[in-house]
């Protein structure tokens, strides 16, 4: 906390500092608007900061300060000079109050409340109008903890550092080639030290981690919800993030009012939120994170959400915007009027937001360094903020690696994971012209870095990478790079529009030795790769039984046969796809087998062994036991409505889908497993068997993966076939028949199902 | 006092720049290429612990490239630093009168860049802009 209050005061005499020269401006011209907006914001910031620390006097002058500026702000009243001067009373006590607090002495509180009074427009003649009291100067009676430095002087450093290690790394070359000397190498280990050493410190003395901002939430949090009886839980998230010291000193003010107004007018009360069936205690959530060449501050709440067509109503009346322009607005622009000067949603003004103001202070501050403030309001669902601020000079962790024999970086904060591209998690398949990883049943686009920059790789460069690569707000894809060189720290410049322009890079930086190199950003790779594939639409297919109740969507690859026909399978039962070689397909005890390691699989989709050559297989799996579908190519992979009208005899075309206005054979892979995977070596244990009626789109698309999901294998209930249970449908009740006992569960009783389900696994094994 | 001029060398010509506009004259060590950026931007260089923009000022005025040129001016322009390649600088002169308009059409690539004749070392040359030749062809075009 000393910190803090330290930090609040220098910030403080700063301000008042900079003040100076527009109080005697204000003094000599009341009228002047820019002038009165500026000490308004003092007094607004005064008041904001006081939040943090237990400072009444301050708060209470301030406040005061800011409603009679507020007053003359909205025309509800004149700046005459009682006014003014008892305005700059108020600022000078404010000084006064920040000397003593620094000092540790105690300024008398007695006029307090007459310089309160002053400020009142009922203020008459009983109350002198006071003449603002200058302050002498106290003499710094205590020794300064901390010093506060211009920026510019800490870049001239960190310049002249990096100059000295590159100097040294000159020199470092010389001394290789120069005859040994070990006394001069043992002075030069000692300099490169010092210089080591030099640069840590410089470079930290530039950040600081944003729990510094973090720190004085929970304490701000507690007591303004106290003061406002509500309930509110802060969750502060990535504390740990780094930033430019400036930065952080520029967020810290909108960050404060951003969470003062989401407690006192986004959380409601504890009993309006129970009864719009709430926890009676909001969440406000603050989170930090790094995202490419930005830094992303959120803060979320889940109280009631801004009301936009208040806002509208408001900013009419107020004559900001006419009818006509209210009708044609969208809620969001609506929403987006919080940040209009003089608007506020609140039906009272209160001591903690007070009228609304704070959001237009708070976007001023932030685009004045070059960030932006997003808004996302949900009526009762909560107020998502976000500010982003350009990640200028800041240092961040990086990953440098090469293609086609240069080198480039990569933020840390946006690599999930560094594979080598042989290894045995790892499979790359090519499908149409897009490549795609399979990394641990993860399936995602690949982009070759090569080919996304236009270069072309080194021969040399045989060895590939993978790294996957999570950009800010997208979907996981994989870079194949050539080599990972190694782990740094880099201080990341903004790189000139001209280099921007490429929409590949979030800025430059030097290496260790001097050259450049160019920071890739990773978001702007996934745009310029056009990586369409969405992970979640694959790993919806991976979890087929999850999204069982809604997935009516299903993504087939579409594939030409050896004998040259179009037949679509769903993705989510393939495996794999390979080459296999003649050689390892052989007809044996009646079947086509493909060996595969150690494997012996059947193999359908082919007429006789091949002589030589290569075949492509599909390799499908059920869970358990594995088939092989040979094949020509793949043509595509489409996400297609499951409208597949079934054939008419069984066998290992299930039915004929419509894609694009063509008709293509779905492969009916129950089949092929039912017809080949019975006797699969690869089998170990026998499932229970689920028969299901045919031709029932419902059981085939819904039911289906449910009760494979619960282990069992699904056939079609028929003549002869022996089954664990059977279902039978008869309009919305399902009779379960099982060998323990028969149900009836209504078909979209799906906790009764699984349980019927249960019970005759269990039976079978049982028995 | 006129403005002095800086005179160099670009596609076989002799050109002025504002002596004031030029920070400093350069032999550039090692350009790293940035792909996929516009064609004048010829790669990064590293000036001290500055990364400078290498602009190659030929294909800026869309004459082709310049090849492996090393001699280059120091431009500052909006934040960011330049070194602008080209093929040789001369010498910094004062002018011998002040610049005048141009009045004839100077040909593709010129006409964007040139800001004014100038008479300097007994000749007529022009004076260029850095900031144009910087700016590029693709930023007139827009």
């Amino acid at each position: 906390m000393d910190e803090l209050i330290n930090d609040f005061i220098a910030e403080t005499r700063d301000m008042l500092q900079a003040l100076s020269g527009a109080i005697v401006a204000w003094e000599a011209h009341p009228g002047d608007r820019e002038r009165l907006d500026e000490i308004f914001r003092f007094v607004h910031t005064v008041k904001g900061n006081c939040g943090f620390f237990d400072l009444p006097r301050l708060a209470q002058l301030s406040h005061a300060a800011e409603g009679a500026l507020a007053e003359v702000r909205g025309g509800t009243r004149e700046a005459d000079t009682r006014l003014v001067n008892a305005v700059l009373a108020v600022i000078d006590r404010i000084g006064e109050l920040i000397e003593a607090l620094e000092t540790g002495e105690a300024v008398a509180s007695e006029d307090d409340e007459q310089l309160i009074a002053a400020l009142t427009p009922e203020a008459d003649a009983n109350v002198p109008a006071l003449e603002p009291v200058h302050a002498a100067e106290p003499e710094a009676k205590k020794a300064l903890r901390s010093i506060r430095l211009s920026v510019d002087l800490l870049d001239r450093m960190m310049s002249g550092v990096s100059d000295a290690v590159l100097a040294r790394n000159e020199l470092a070359r010389r001394l290789r080639d120069a005859p040994r000397d070990v006394e001069v190498e043992a002075a030069f280990e000692r300099v490169s030290q010092c210089i080591a050493e030099i640069r840590d410190g410089i470079t930290r003395t530039r950040m600081q981690r944003i729990d510094s901002l973090f720190a004085g939430l929970p304490r701000m949090v507690r007591d303004l919800s106290a003061e406002l009886g509500k309930q509110v839980q802060l969750e502060a998230d990535g504390g740990d993030v780094e930033l430019d010291r400036e930065m952080i000193e520029m967020i810290r003010d909108p960050l404060t009012h951003i969470v003062r107004n989401a407690i006192d007018h986004g959380i409601e009360k504890p009993e309006e939120r129970v009864k719009a069936g709430k926890a009676a205690a909001g969440t406000l959530k603050v989170s930090a994170r790094q995202a490419g060449n930005q830094i992303l501050i959120e803060v979320g709440d889940d109280g009631r959400g801004i009301d936009g067509e208040a806002l509208a109503r408001k900013a009419k009346a107020a004559g900001l915007i006419t009818g006509e322009q209210a009708e044609k607005m969208s809620s969001a622009q609506k929403t987006a009027l919080v940040f209009m000067p003089s608007l506020s949603t609140a039906q009272e003004v209160t001591e903690i937001s007070g009228r609304g103001v704070g959001m237009d202070v708070v976007r001023a501050n932030i685009e004045r360094i070059g960030g932006v403030v997003d808004l996302d309001s949900r009526a009762s669902q909560g107020v998502r903020l976000c500010i982003r601020v350009p990640l200028t000079l800041t240092i961040i962790p990086a990953l440098t690696v090469s293609a086609g024999g240069q080198v480039f970086a990569i933020p840390r904060s946006a690599i999930d994971e560094i594979l080598r591209a042989g290894a045995e998690a790892v499979r790359i398949d090519k499908v149409g012209d897009a490549q795609v990883v399979t990394v641990r049943g993860r399936r995602m686009p690949m982009v070759a870095l090569c080919d996304l920059l236009g270069v072309a790789p080194l021969a040399s460069e045989s060895e590939r990478r993978l790294i996957l690569i999570k950009p800010a707000g997208g979907d996981i894809y994989a870079l194949n790079v050539a080599a990972v060189q190694d782990h740094e720290e880099l201080v990341v410049k903004p790189a000139a529009p001209a280099v921007m322009a490429a929409g590949l890079y979030a800025g430059t930086t030097l290496a260790d030795d001097g050259s450049p190199i160019l920071l890739l950003d990773p978001s702007g790779m996934a745009k310029n790769a056009g990586i369409s594939f969405d992970e979640r639409e694959f790993q919806a297919l991976l979890a087929p039984a999850a999204q069982a109740e809604t997935a009516r969507e299903a993504t087939l690859l579409l594939l030409r046969t050896l004998d040259g026909a179009r037949r679509a399978v769903p993705v989510a039962l393939i495996e794999r796809i390979e080459d296999v070689p003649a050689e390892a397909i052989r007809r044996s005890a009646g079947k086509l087998r493909v060996a595969l390691g150690e494997r012996i699989i059947p193999l359908a989709g082919v007429e006789k062994a091949p002589k030589e050559g290569k075949l492509r297989i599909l390799r499908l799996t059920d869970g358990v036991s594995e088939i092989a579908y040979g094949f020509a190519e793949v043509i595509d992979i489409r996400a297609v409505a499951l409208d597949v009208q079934p054939a008419s005899t069984p066998g290992e075309v299930g039915g004929v889908a419509l894609i694009d206005g063509e008709q293509v054979e779905t492969l009916d892979p129950y089949w092929l497993f039912a017809a080949l995977g019975d006797a699969a070596p690869a089998e170990k244990e026998v499932q229970p068997v689920c028969a299901l009626p045919e031709g029932d789109p419902w059981m085939e698309n819904m039911l289906r993966p449910l009760i494979e999901s619960l282990g069992y294998r699904v056939v079609a209930a028929r003549e002869g076939i022996e089954a664990d249970i059977v279902i039978a449908g008869e309009g919305e009740t399902l009779q379960i028949r099982g060998q323990s006992a028969d149900d009836a569960v209504h078909r979209y009783d799906r906790a009764g199902l699984v349980s019927a389900l249960s019970r005759g696994t269990k039976g079978r094994a049982n028995g | 006092m006129a403005e002095l001029l800086l005179i160099a060398r670009l596609a076989g010509r002799r050109v002025a720049f504002p002596a004031s506009a030029v920070e400093a004259v350069v032999e550039l060590e090692g350009i790293t290429p940035v792909p996929r950026a516009a064609g004048h931007v010829a790669g990064l260089s590293a000036l001290r612990s500055r990364v400078l923009t290498v602009i190659d000022g030929l294909a800026s005025l869309e004459f082709g490239a310049s090849g492996d040129l090393r001699e280059a001016i120091v431009v500052p322009s909006d934040g960011h630093t330049y070194a602008i390649m080209v093929e040789e600088v001369e010498d910094v002169v004062e002018p011998d009168a002040a610049p005048t308009p141009i009045k004839a059409p100077l040909g593709k690539g010129w006409d964007r860049v040139a800001i004014a004749m100038v008479e300097a070392d007994g000749e007529l040359i022009l004076l260029v802009d850095p900031h144009l030749l910087i700016a590029g062809p693709a930023a007139h075009a827009a």
